[in-house]
């Protein structure tokens, strides 16, 4: 089934007027191929200034991250160990403050853990690592700057000036920002923003890409189609994505494998509690009995009753290889 | 009022303004904390989009604008010609706008008015930019650099708390009365508030931003030019106005106290030789020029604020 339809079933499930559900599903599947088109494209681009970057594979040994605070140290995260294939989409689901977004940063080098270490491709990682491009919870635009010039912030250095002129127009049409190119950010809504935001990631086209909930501001259709555009570019230009996200649903969609962060009984410190290997090739059917199971799991993992018992699935403690 | 130490000066310097014409805040919480010690300073309302579109208000109006700001000096000029001509103060406490004007005609028939505003304004000028270009360059590296700002932040605190006119004698004695000592002290005047508010401005960039800036690649020189400069652009500019002020302040002072041409010096020469009207003639014109300069400014600073903000 295509996401499209599912889309469709989405939305006359929420009870709208059929002939919306249809113009909706159709607009949906138009944006979808366009999407295909232009990360084609963007390949393209990216080749001709030999910048493209093969994805890399992330190891994050032993990870931990303890602030420090008026009464002592506080533990954050501990004893995180993920090993993550070249090209792998993976989820960080937990809850808010668990330190999703702290683990995300120690992965592109924004933040040092306070034990282990964080590797790319066998390399420790330095210091706002070039290798990675991270995309941030808040859009983090730069407010004198138009839209357009926001997203050319992310083009590699290397990116001569027609042709990042021309990616920057394809990400911008990608996103659904073609027409607000020239805006200031503050003229722009906050799920253009953060379009805006994701956009400047993806404009990188870096090795890991590191994504903090950058959906979490869109309305729920906008977010679909957001989510394709990630599928369809990272299928054109195969990254490796650590996305952090609040909605399980979001993290079965895109990932190969979920992670959920959380507390173990009396000690301080998230630790990763699951880790949910999704079954099926993307674009995943949204609607599919498998991923309510799994969806169930997460919720349950996650401490929300699941009004119901999930049954026949496993959940892997070990890290499973890669591709699944 | 000259010899208050710097700090409380750069109040002086904000109350010259109109307070609504410094904005500091202008990136709204990016650098609302621009003004930070100069805390003086009252970030203005953000500015709401000027409604392109939406009905425009009275107040909105430029020629309400103009004719509004023109209200309370016709009316004192009014006055001011109905209280010296009515005799109710004698004219040696209060001459008239007549004669006032005929003092400027009279100046000017020999010549001195031109030369007086010209060499004033000059000062100014020079003491100005070289204070400004003194206080942008130090206030960047005390704002950017932790080690300048540990090395230099104490030192400078302690010369900014001395009082202007305590410069004076030490400078006559070094570089004598004529230009050089002058245009000293009127850099010194201009250098401190736009030290403050750079340094302040710059320690306080979002560090969101920055991050951001650092996280795609950006770093010193590459990093002030896209994120640093542009968030502190309005703040510069508000230094700007405040150092321009505080340069006619410092000229006065420098000129009351050793001079044989200027504005300053017309002010003491008519108090010792009881010039009442040439008195009101400097104050006037000190006052014309003040807000002209500030105008222009003004100008650029609508200008970058457009380009930047
Ligand atoms: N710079 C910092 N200094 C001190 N404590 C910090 C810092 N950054 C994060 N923390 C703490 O680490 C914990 C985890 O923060 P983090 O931002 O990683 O949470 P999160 O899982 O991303 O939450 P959310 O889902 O709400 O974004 C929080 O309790 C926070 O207080
Ligand atoms: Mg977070």
């Amino acid at each position: 089934m295509t996401a499209a339809s599912a889309i469709a079933r989405d939305a006359s499930a929420a009870g709208r007027a059929n002939a919306e559900t249809a113009a909706k599903s159709s607009s949906t599947a138009a944006t979808r191929t366009s999407a295909a088109d232009a990360a084609t494209a963007a390949t393209g681009t990216t080749t001709a200034a030999s910048s493209s970057a093969a994805a890399a594979p992330v190891s994050l040994r032993g990870i931990g991250r303890a602030f420090a605070s008026q009464s002592g140290d506080r533990q954050v995260l501990r004893d995180i160990d993920l090993e993550i294939a070249a090209g792998e989409i993976v989820a960080i689901l937990g809850p808010s403050g668990c330190g999703k977004s702290t683990l995300l940063r120690i992965a592109g080098g924004l933040d040092q853990p306070t034990q282990g270490e964080a590797l790319i491709d066998g390399e420790a990682v330095k210091p706002f690592d070039p290798r990675s491009a991270v995309g941030f919870q808040e859009p983090r635009l730069l407010p004198w700057r138009t839209i357009a010039d926001n997203v050319a912030l992310g083009l590699p250095r290397s990116t001569s000036r027609a042709a990042g002129r021309e990616q920057v127009a394809r990400l911008l049409d990608l996103v659904g920002l073609a027409e607000f190119a020239g805006h200031r950010p503050r003229e722009v809504s906050g799920g253009m923003a953060q379009r805006t935001s994701l956009a400047r990631a993806l404009a990188r086209n870096p090795a890991v890409l590191l994504l903090d909930e950058p959906f979490g501001a869109l309305d729920a259709l906008t977010r679909l189609k957001m989510q394709d555009l990630l599928l369809d570019v990272h299928a054109a230009e195969p990254a490796t994505v650590l996305l952090v996200t609040h909605d399980v649903d979001e993290a079965l969609q895109l990932a190969d494998r979920v992670i959920l962060l959380g507390h173990e009984p009396e000690t301080p410190g998230a630790v990763v509690t699951q880790t949910i290997v999704v079954p099926g090739h993307r674009p995943r059917d949204r609607g599919s009995a498998e991923l309510a199971e799994l969806r169930a799991r997460l919720l349950d993992g996650l401490g929300i009753d699941r009004h119901g018992s999930a049954r026949g699935i496993e959940t892997t403690t070990t890290i499973p290889h890669y591709p699944y | 009022m000259t010899d208050a130490s710097h700090g409380p000066v750069i109040t002086t310097g904000a109350l010259v303004h109109e307070s609504d014409a410094i904005r500091v805040a202008v990136n709204g919480a990016t650098t609302s904390v621009a003004a930070g010690r100069g805390a003086s300073v009252t970030p203005a309302p953000p500015a709401g989009p000027a409604g392109t579109g939406a009905r425009r208000r009275l107040v909105d109006r430029r020629w309400f604008v103009i004719v509004g700001g023109a209200i309370i000096p016709v009316a004192l000029l009014l006055t001011w010609q109905l209280v010296s001509t009515s005799g109710l103060v004698p004219v040696s406490m209060l001459p008239s706008p007549e004669m006032v004007w005929l003092a400027a005609v009279d100046l000017a028939q020999r010549g001195l008015l031109g030369l007086y505003v010209a060499i004033s304004t000059q000062r100014v000028f020079i003491g100005f930019a070289i204070g400004a270009a003194f206080g942008l360059a130090v206030g960047a590296l005390v704002g950017l650099s932790r080690l300048g700002d540990i090395l230099l932040s104490p030192t400078l605190g302690a010369i900014r708390a001395v009082p202007s006119l305590a410069w004076v004698p030490l400078l006559i004695l070094w570089f004598g009365i004529a230009e050089d000592s002058k245009i000293i002290l009127i850099a010194i005047g201009a250098f401190f508030p736009v030290y403050t508010i750079v340094a302040a401005a710059l320690r306080h960039v979002d560090p969101h931003l920055l991050e951001a800036g650092r996280a795609f690649g950006l770093r010193g020189f590459r990093l002030f030019t896209a994120v640093q400069l542009p968030a502190v652009v309005p703040s510069v500019i508000s230094a700007l106005r405040l150092a321009l002020a505080q340069a006619w302040l410092f000229l006065v002072a420098a000129e009351l106290i050793a001079s044989s041409m200027g504005l300053g010096f017309l002010l003491v020469d008519s108090g010792n030789n009881g010039r009442i009207d040439r008195i009101f003639l400097a104050i006037i014109l000190l006052a014309i020029l003040g807000k002209l300069t500030d105008a222009l400014v003004g100008l650029f600073e609508r200008w970058a604020v457009r380009k930047w903000a």
